[in-house]
């Protein structure tokens, strides 16, 4: 999978935002969700396989940076609740890992490379409720490409991105793909389609529905 | 649709995978809500011929915990007790749309004509003498998460391996995983094939134990012997039960497994059983992952994430 990503690097995807660009994005939104949660004490970052888990990491380092003191982070795995898993062959799972603090009485924000359906957020809502009662969920998100099909929005976004439906977004970040890009390209078949056999979870974003 | 027939069917890749998934359903036994919404509206059928405890409650707390409707059907008192055959009562299943059947049988090899029947998933919870593949993947995983690893671990196996679907399977997955398996019991309770298993073979407990990392005990199956194998339970034990002597002899990290039931006194003293290094409790709360996991990729998807 990640062998056929990196061969789409090439000619015909084009990068919209680089590392710098992604450095700062992150930077803005570790202060967003300071301001918005008034402090950010009782935050609690869960990063979405795979993808987002390297991405809540980073806005807890920074907002720890900024505050002097650490925010818990995990990651909160959403095979087992997607609603497209019938389409697919079974797919391997993520890690699901929440700080010892819990989910309870707490405000989560969810970490997520790419907004698109808004289905992975559905799911990820779904994880939640079954791991106990945050006092409040937010989601935050590298790039927001539109095109919901789900009533579901971003409380803070590193950069809309508006695309067609056709072509597909693809984040490269340094601890999976060592570099950090956003990369925008033709079509891919989608997970659940032909051509796709792999068991592998990814965080490209053909899957991230 | 696959089918989860015999462990030695498992590629190296597709074990891991299982054990992995096991590991990532394991959090789910310590949550407030013990269930996953992945399997809704599949049904899954226990079958079971033989008499089962921890299996059949093993198969079906698996099956709730990932939301599949069970169905649990025992021959005792049912259509079979009637004179109904396999196929039957398969073609009856089949009519009812089970997407799983789990099944136990008393002959080696029911599962596989099982699945030539049916469309659903058939998954073999011990076939006669011949396999039992979820015993020998629970038993991995426990080995991996006790020992950290299975790659060049010794595992010793040891009792009526004859009568044993447990043995069979675990050689065949222990093998894949590339752990080395020493099988110990006196000749007569060793089949005739054993010399084509991928294994070694011993007639002395005493020798094997220093050499071990896991020694897996097995009990003796008395209702399948209709034949003298040795001449006295005493005997058995002083030779091939573990008690507290030779449980001294093992290395300081080795575990001690049982599939279970286990006869205290006969394979397995109290006090070893009850030991910190027994891993026995343990085995049974990691069959109920193992189970899932292996729900989860026959059922959870358009096709099998293993056997393809």
């Amino acid at each position: 999978m990640h062998a056929q990503k990196h061969a789409d690097d090439g000619d015909e995807s084009r990068a919209v935002l680089e590392g710098p660009e992604i450095d700062r994005a992150l930077t803005r939104i570790a202060h967003e969700v300071l301001e918005r949660t008034k402090g950010g004490a009782d935050v609690t970052l869960l990063g979405i396989p795979s993808g987002g888990v390297p991405l809540a990491q980073r806005l807890a380092e920074r907002i720890e940076r900024v505050e002097d003191r650490p925010v818990p982070w995990g990651s909160l795995d959403i095979t087992m609740y997607r609603d497209d898993l019938r389409l697919a062959p079974a797919r391997a799972l993520g890690r699901t890992e929440i700080p010892p603090e819990g989910i309870d009485g707490r405000t989560i924000v969810l970490v997520d490379d790419v907004l698109f359906s808004g289905r992975t957020v559905r799911a990820a809502l779904d994880a939640l409720g079954d791991l106990g009662r945050p006092r409040a969920v937010q989601l935050a998100t590298l790039v927001d490409r539109g095109h919901r099909e789900l009533p579901i929005r971003a409380d803070y976004v590193g950069k809309n991105l508006p695309t067609s439906v056709r072509e597909s977004v693809t984040v490269l970040l340094k601890e999976i793909d060592g570099r950090d890009a956003v990369l925008i390209g033709p079509a891919k078949p989608r997970a659940g389609h032909a051509g796709d056999t792999t068991v592998q979870s990814t965080h490209a974003e053909g899957d991230n529905r | 649709m696959r089918h989860l027939l015999s462990a030695g069917d498992l590629s190296l890749d597709e074990a891991t995978l299982v054990l992995d998934t096991a590991k990532e359903l394991a959090q789910v036994g310590g949550r407030s809500v013990k269930k996953l919404p992945t399997l809704r509206g599949r049904t899954v059928v226990n079958l079971f011929y033989e008499d089962s405890t921890r299996t059949r409650i093993s198969f079906e707390a698996a099956a709730k915990r990932m939301s599949a409707d069970v169905i649990n059907f025992s021959a005792k008192g049912s259509s079979v007790s009637k004179g109904e055959s396999l196929k039957d009562t398969a073609l009856t299943l089949q009519a009812m749309g089970a997407d799983g059947v789990v099944i136990r049988h008393g002959a080696s090899g029911a599962a596989r004509r099982l699945s030539n029947w049916v469309d659903g998933a058939v998954l073999n919870a011990g076939d006669g003498t011949h396999e039992h593949p979820t015993q020998a993947l629970l038993d991995a995983y426990t080995m991996r998460e006790r020992m950290g690893r299975l790659d060049g671990l010794r595992v010793a196996i040891v009792g009526d391996i004859l009568h044993s679907r447990v043995a069979r399977s675990n050689v065949l997955l222990l093998r894949t995983l590339g752990a080395h398996v020493t099988l110990v019991a006196p000749p007569t309770l060793l089949p005739v094939s054993v010399a084509g298993w991928p294994c070694e073979v011993s007639y002395d407990l005493d020798e094997v134990l220093p050499k071990s990392d896991v020694v897996m005990m097995l009990r003796v199956q008395a209702e399948r012997m209709n034949d003298a194998f040795f001449p006295s339970a005493r005997e058995y034990t002083r030779r091939y039960g573990l008690d507290g002597d030779r449980f001294a002899q093992l290395p300081e990290h080795a575990v001690v497994m049982h599939p279970g039931p286990m006869i205290r006194g006969m394979e397995i003293s109290a006090e070893v059983a009850d030991s910190p290094r027994s891993t026995i409790v343990e085995q049974v709360t990691n069959g109920v992952s193992v189970r899932m996991a292996v729900l989860y990729l026959l059922l959870g998807g358009s096709e099998s994430g293993i056997g393809n």
